[in-house]
């Protein structure tokens, strides 16, 4: 069974699947009023969830479900800056944005992104949090990172935490703004990987860092392939073939555009990806492009790109589907699916030829992630 | 001294929307809040001591945004929930 995991800006909520991913059931809401911005399945042992939250009002925590989301639990020490030292201004997390289950030899360990940017591991599954100073405190973070007016409307973000499945101490972490960075040594030490990168937003575009990635994805199998949304295009690196991202982007039509939040893979075979392209002219209105959805997909490493929107509203859609909220199950054929701003949750079962709406009416949509049990 | 806990934190405090604490200041108050209702102080006060931003913090009726406040043994405290804290 497919379980589609669904925060929202008011409370997260689960769709389950029949065997067949025609039939959907929504069960929820789960912490009502909380906005959601991310929930994980840990795939280690098939039930444990973890859920970022805060309220308007209510400063950031992380809750546990160890039953899938019958029963939570709070963190008892959630993601914290350190507290400076008299007379001067310390950081504060605004929310947890970005969750991730550590490797799979490492039981326990999750890895969280923040707004502002900020890394945090909990090894204890996700009761206690530390920062990962290696990134917290660097004497660089305030040049990779910028300052307050640097980062996204909803506030800069460290997100994309990826972990090598050949290796726990080779960490990718995505910063909007910032780029992309990693850490051969489990955080302790960060390296910028942003070459070929477009940063057309900045005087100079040839930074070493400065860039925002909005999504980055690298594939489980062939672990030196990397894919991203960009916001300057769509791009590919293939750590075997150099440390130079490709925008693959360019194949794109015209007149769609390579921008967007969204990206994903397929499970098995890194040659084929999928974005939600967005309007990112003028003034960024980040809605479909001409109000008419559509899911673009590659199969050919980002050669070449074919639009895929049978299903999908014809006109007047002027929706956006944010960086988490986008995601494949590895059924066969793949199912891929998507949430927008709007409530939705879209879903195709056949690598997105077809799309039907599951689920309409929710609050909107910010993280969707597949999880089989 | 009575606290007065707003609805968005009374599902820590077991609903009670008032409780009865003896505290010499503010801080004292909040930590003693947090060791019988874990995790309530960090939704309302910052990794940095501050009150948070869609949070106030009445004693008596005088709005107070230092931890260090004084308390007195019949002061009233309300916790507001800011009408700015989103739609």
């Amino acid at each position: 069974m497919t379980n589609l995991l669904i925060g929202t800006r008011k409370g997260a909520f689960i769709l389950r699947s029949d065997g067949a991913r025609r039939e959907w059931k929504l069960a929820g809401p789960i912490l009502l009023g909380h906005s959601v911005h991310h929930l994980m399945l840990d795939p280690r042992d098939g039930r444990t969830l973890l859920l970022a939250a805060r309220t308007g009002h209510l400063g950031p925590t992380v809750l546990r479900s160890r039953d899938f989301g019958r029963t939570w639990k709070e963190a008892e020490r959630p993601p914290a800056f350190h507290k400076a030292p008299e007379g001067q201004k310390g950081r504060v997390v605004d929310h947890v944005f970005w969750l991730t289950p550590g490797h799979v030899s490492e039981t326990g360990v999750w890895y969280a992104g923040t707004s502002p940017q900020g890394l945090f591991r909990s090894t204890d599954g996700g009761c206690t949090w530390d920062g990962v100073d290696g990134f917290n405190e660097n004497p660089m973070r305030a040049l990779w990172c910028g300052g307050d007016q640097d980062g996204t409307p909803d506030g800069p973000k460290l997100h994309s935490v990826l972990i090598d499945p050949r290796d726990p101490m080779h960490i990718y972490v995505g910063l909007s703004q910032g780029g992309v960075f990693e850490s051969r040594d489990a955080g302790s030490s960060w390296q910028p990987i942003n070459k070929g990168q477009a940063a057309d937003f900045l005087p100079d575009p040839n930074v070493p860092y400065g860039h925002d990635p909005h999504c980055v994805r690298l594939h489980p199998l062939a672990p030196d392939i990397l894919y991203q949304q960009n916001h300057c295009g769509i791009y590919r690196m293939d750590r075997s073939e150099g440390a130079e991202w490709i925008r693959i982007g360019n194949a794109m039509p015209k007149r769609v555009g390579d921008v967007g939040f969204a990206m994903v893979l397929h499970p098995r075979r890194p040659s084929i990806a999928w974005v939600f392209p967005m309007d990112g002219t003028s003034v960024w209105p980040r809605t479909s492009p001409g109000g008419k959805p559509a899911v673009y997909a590659t199969r050919t490493s980002g050669k070449t790109w074919r639009r895929q929107d049978r299903g999908l509203p014809k006109s007047h859609a002027w929706l956006t589907v944010k960086r988490q909220a986008m995601c494949t199950d590895t059924s066969d054929p793949v199912g891929v699916y998507f949430g927008t701003t709007n409530g939705e949750i879209w879903g195709s079962r056949d690598e997105g030829e077809h799309w039907s709406c599951l689920a309409r009416h929710l609050p909107h949509v910010y993280s969707v992630e597949a999880a089989e049990r | 001294m009575i606290v007065y806990i707003p609805g968005p934190l009374r599902s820590y405090t077991g609903k009670k929307s008032e409780l009865q604490v003896a505290a010499a200041t503010l801080d004292e108050l909040l930590l003693l809040l947090d060791s019988d209702f874990p995790g309530f102080r960090f939704r309302i006060v910052d990794e940095q001591g501050a009150i948070r931003t869609h949070i106030k913090i009445f004693v008596d009726e005088e709005q107070v945004r230092s931890l260090g406040t004084q308390l007195r043994g019949r002061s009233r405290i309300h916790i507001i929930c800011a009408l700015s804290g989103g739609c």
